[in-house]
């Protein structure tokens, strides 16, 4: 009977294998960008020592950090969907990097709610350590299982995604918090900002670099293509431009700049894979995509489903545009 | 796939250091570590989900402040355990890769559709309104504020559905076709309904569900019991203690009927993990089915109903006799090659069943009570519900142990042993340091549950003016019922 709904033998459409490509990537862009600035956020708050403005962090962070970080699992969940042996070897074949990183977003999680059930000094310096700590280390590690996927075992390239990564979650969270609070913290923020996109703008370069004189994961010539090359003078520009708009208080404006930067990550990331989809084994998209009617299936109840997500989300950060209220965390 | 021949239980590293677990032992403790605690959070969201749709839609629609004061506390409880549910379940969904990828890959195509509804349909719901209802009230209007309590509600409830739509596939495996793919045998989706809605699915859901609303409504129980016997004219706690009873008089009944009926489905499609169940009957009564509640007509006709009704714990007692031996009389057992560990699986069984009927005891005793209207007086059964408050999770685990256990060797019944499903390029060391990782942070993850819930309580309780000192129960004489605060 499903014969009838959907095709069993064929894709829906030719390039659907391709469009699944494309929609995991765009689940982890997501997942990089959002959960980013709350990573973003956690590294900032360690900067702070007033308990008003540390406040005022979380305030910023409560309502969104778990939505944000769900688009992880989404990104999991539609690799195994997809790709099973891709979600497989990814994971089984880092295996420590991938429960540490689990372990540090657990961390990051547990943070602010401990700290706001007890009223006691101490306790709540451990609780900032959770949450600080576990900010650094998630994004770190998860740089790192993305650079062991796209460029295979080499160390070095590895480690510089994972810093790439933290620094970019630092410029999108300053521009977050900037984007919201008043103009005295903003300015501080601002600081942090551009010191991070400098940091990461420079990272990129010698990645790449490095990447090109190596040959590590086989994509010196991919790195060589124009593709590559625009997408990492967009990057520069977006970081640049943001930075001149950071310094001129046009906070809202660098926003938009700085989530441009880990979104360019990302096509980076898709751009470096394709057409394979696990370089360490060579494994390209038609090979490890599942059969014809298990991918027609997730797509038809998938992706409905995944736009009505967009627009709740949509009402969600509109829910709580604006500026952060003082109400702290927990309302 | 690979088969992988048995690994040893112990590998060393090097001479003379501490020895580690093999990588499949260790995953599997892992395994089941991280979802036991995983599992008392995402069900304490499922079954508390319905307290907070009530108590919010009351709050909202009468200004009722006993509502208000039940919503504000329960909702605390809540977001607490919805945090720690969230950052556990993370890392279950990657262990699927990480220490069973042969499983995700030979399995991949029937559980990655489920798993990835889940988070589309359920986590993302779940996740964004929970971000409304504790941080939005002055946001939005009133009625998109009850709406967020329900979504959260039904985005609990889904994720169930999804999760339960993997395990119930796992156990009783149907839809599929094995071809070989990248040179490994896995398997295909031939029919996407009938590997969805495999015949264990509805059984699993309702058991399931209902299993979180006992266990949630013996919590809410027990907490109410507590501050009315600190301070009995209460009259947010004295409803609230009412509610969880009456939810419990429907419930616990039910999930003994149900259960029973499980149980001979679970005969029918799994007549191996059914004999470990009833093991200790060698003597031929071979299902005990402590379950013969007199309900099922049909049960009657069914040859093994006579064996039904006895409820006997004298079996309990030759199991004793046997010196705990139960491999080699039982019947039924021995015609296959491997086995799950019986005992786990047998005592699990009877701890669970045992606990359903205590939870069916007090659901009487305190229906009664309320009819009589005496409920919040009686001091032995506000002692009885304290002490019962953990009692829901612990059938609700063992229930669990009793499914996954007992359906050992087997990962996918049938058709991948978990021995196959484990990864082999995992060493035995890194797994027990992960294990060991696991352990350490999630025994400290419920501590601090329980602390967070007794703070909530004293918080409470000094809002109601119950001073710290006061120890012992409200002394004197009981006072009427009267406004809060
Ligand atoms: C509050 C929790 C709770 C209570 C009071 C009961 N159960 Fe249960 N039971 C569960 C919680 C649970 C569970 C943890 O939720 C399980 C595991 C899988 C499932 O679907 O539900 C389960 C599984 C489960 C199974 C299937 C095992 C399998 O799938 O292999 C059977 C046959 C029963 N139960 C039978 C009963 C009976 C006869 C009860 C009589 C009182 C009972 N349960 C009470
Ligand atoms: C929520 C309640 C659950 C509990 C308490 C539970 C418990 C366990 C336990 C104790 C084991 C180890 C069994 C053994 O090694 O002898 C296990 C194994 C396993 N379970 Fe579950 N489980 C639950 C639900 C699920 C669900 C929903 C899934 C799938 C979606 C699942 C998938 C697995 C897998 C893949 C294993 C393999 C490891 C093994 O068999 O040892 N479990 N589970
Ligand atoms: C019967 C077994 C299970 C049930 C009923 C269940 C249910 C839930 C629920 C209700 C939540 C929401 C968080 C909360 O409110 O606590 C949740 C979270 C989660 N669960 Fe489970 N779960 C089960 C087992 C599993 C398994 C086996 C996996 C692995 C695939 C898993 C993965 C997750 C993930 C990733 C989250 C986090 C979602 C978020 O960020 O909100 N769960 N689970």
């Amino acid at each position: 009977m499903t014969e009838s709904l959907l095709p069993v033998d064929a894709y829906l459409v030719e390039s659907l294998p391709e469009i699944w490509f494309g929609a995991v990537l765009f689940a982890l862009g997501m997942y990089v960008v959002l959960d980013g600035f709350d990573f973003g956020i956690g590294m900032l708050y360690a900067t702070r020592t007033d308990e008003h403005e540390r406040e005022t962090f979380l305030a910023g962070f409560g309502p969104v950090w778990d939505a944000n970080e769900v688009w992880l699992v989404a990104f999991g969940t539609m690799l195994l969907a997809a790709f099973p042996r891709v979600y497989s070897r990814l994971l089984a074949d880092n295996y420590l990097l991938t429960i540490g990183f689990v372990l540090a977003l657990l961390f990051r999680g547990l943070g602010p709610e401990l700290r706001e059930q007890r009223d006691d000094e101490q306790w709540q310096r451990y609780a900032d350590y959770a949450f600080v700590g576990g900010s650094v280390f998630a994004p770190l590690l998860f740089g790192m299982l993305a650079g062991r996927w796209l460029f295979d075992g080499a160390t070095l390239p590895m480690v510089l995604t994972g810093v790439g990564l933290v620094a970019v979650s630092v410029v999108t969270g300053a521009a977050f918090l900037a984007a919201k609070t008043e103009p005295g913290l903003a300015a501080e923020l601002r600081t942090y900002g551009i010191g991070a996109t400098v940091a990461y703008l420079g990272g990129v370069v010698v990645l790449l670099g490095t990447v090109v004189l190596t040959d590590a994961g086989g994509v010196a010539d991919t790195i060589l293509s124009g593709p590559v090359a625009a997408v990492v003078a967009l990057s520069v520009a977006a970081g640049v431009g943001g930075s001149l708009l950071a310094r001129r208080g046009q906070y809202r404006a660098w926003l938009v700049s700085a989530l441009a930067l880990p979104t360019l990550l990302t096509v980076l990331i898709a751009l470096l894979l394709y057409p394979a989809i696990y370089p360490p084994t060579g494994l390209l998209v038609r090979e490890a995509v599942v059969s014809p009617l298990a991918l027609n299936l997730v797509t038809v109840l998938g992706f409905p489903v995944l736009v009505v997500v967009l627009w709740y989300f949509k009402f969600l950060y509109g829910v709580f545009s604006g500026p952060i209220e003082r109400e702290g965390y927990g309302g | 796939m690979t088969y992988m021949s048995p690994t040893p239980v112990l590998t060393t590293l090097g001479p003379g250091v501490m020895p580690f677990l093999s990588a499949e032992l260790a995953s599997r403790m892992q395994f089941g570590w991280t979802i036991s605690v995983h599992i008392i959070f995402a069900s304490l969201s499922i079954g508390l989900a319905p307290f907070i749709v009530y108590f919010t839609w009351k709050d909202v629609r009468t200004n009722d402040d006993r509502y208000a004061r039940l919503r504000s506390f329960w909702v605390k409880v809540f977001a607490a355990g919805f945090v720690m549910g969230t950052v556990t379940g993370i890392p279950m969904s990657f262990q699927f890769g990480t220490n069973f990828p042969q499983f995700s890959e030979v399995a991949g195509e029937l559980i990655g559709g489920p798993l990835t509804f889940e988070a589309k349909m359920a986590f993302f719901l779940e996740a964004v309104f929970l971000g409304v209802l504790l941080y939005g009230r002055e946001r939005v209007r009133d009625r998109t504020y009850v709406l967020s309590s329900v979504l959260v509600g039904v985005g609990a409830w889904l994720s169930g559905f999804w999760i339960l739509v993997v395990n119930a596939w796992m156990q009783t495996p149907r839809g599929y076709e094995m071809i070989t793919r990248n040179g490994m045998e896995v398997a295909k989706l031939t029919d996407p309904l009938a590997a969805f809605l495999t015949p264990r699915m509805t059984w699993m859901y309702v058991h399931m569900m209902n299993a979180s609303v006992i266990s949630v409504a013996l919590l809410v129980a027990g907490v109410s019991a507590y501050v009315i016997w600190k301070k009995p004219d209460t009259n947010a706690w004295n409803t609230a203690l009412k509610l969880a009873v009456v939810l419990l008089v429907v419930s616990a009944p039910f999930q003994a009927i149900h259960g029973d009926a499980y149980g001979r489905h679970v005969e029918d499609t799994q007549p191996q993990k059914f004999a470990a169940m009833e093991a200790h009957y060698e003597t031929g009564q071979a299902d005990l089915h402590l379950l013969a509640f007199p309900k099922s007509a049909s049960a009657l006709t069914d040859p093994r109903a006579e064996n039904l009704v006895t409820v006997s714990l004298p079996a309990v007692g030759s199991f004793l006799a046997s010196g705990g031996d139960f491999d080699a009389e039982v019947i039924g057992l021995n015609e296959y090659e491997e086995n799950p560990p019986v005992a786990l699986v047998f005592w699990s069984f009877r701890f669970m069943v045992g606990l359903g009927f205590l939870f069916i005891g007090l659901a009487l005793w305190g229906g009664y009570l309320t009819y009589r209207g005496r409920l919040s007086d009686s001091t032995r059964y506000l002692k009885a519900m304290i002490a019962a408050s953990p009692l829901g999770y612990a059938a609700l685990l063992t229930g669990w142990y009793v499914t996954e256990i007992g359906r050992q060797p087997w990962v996918i019944q049938g058709e991948l042993k978990t021995s196959e499903a484990v990864s082999p390029t995992l060493t035995g060391t890194e797994a027990t340091l992960t294990l060991v990782g696991f352990v350490v942070v999630y025994v400290g993850l419920i501590l601090t549950a329980l602390y967070i819930l007794k703070w909530l309580v004293r918080e409470e309780l000094q809002a109601l003016g119950v001073r710290e000192s006061s120890d012992g129960r409200w002394h004197g004489p009981v006072p009427g019922v009267s406004d809060d605060d």
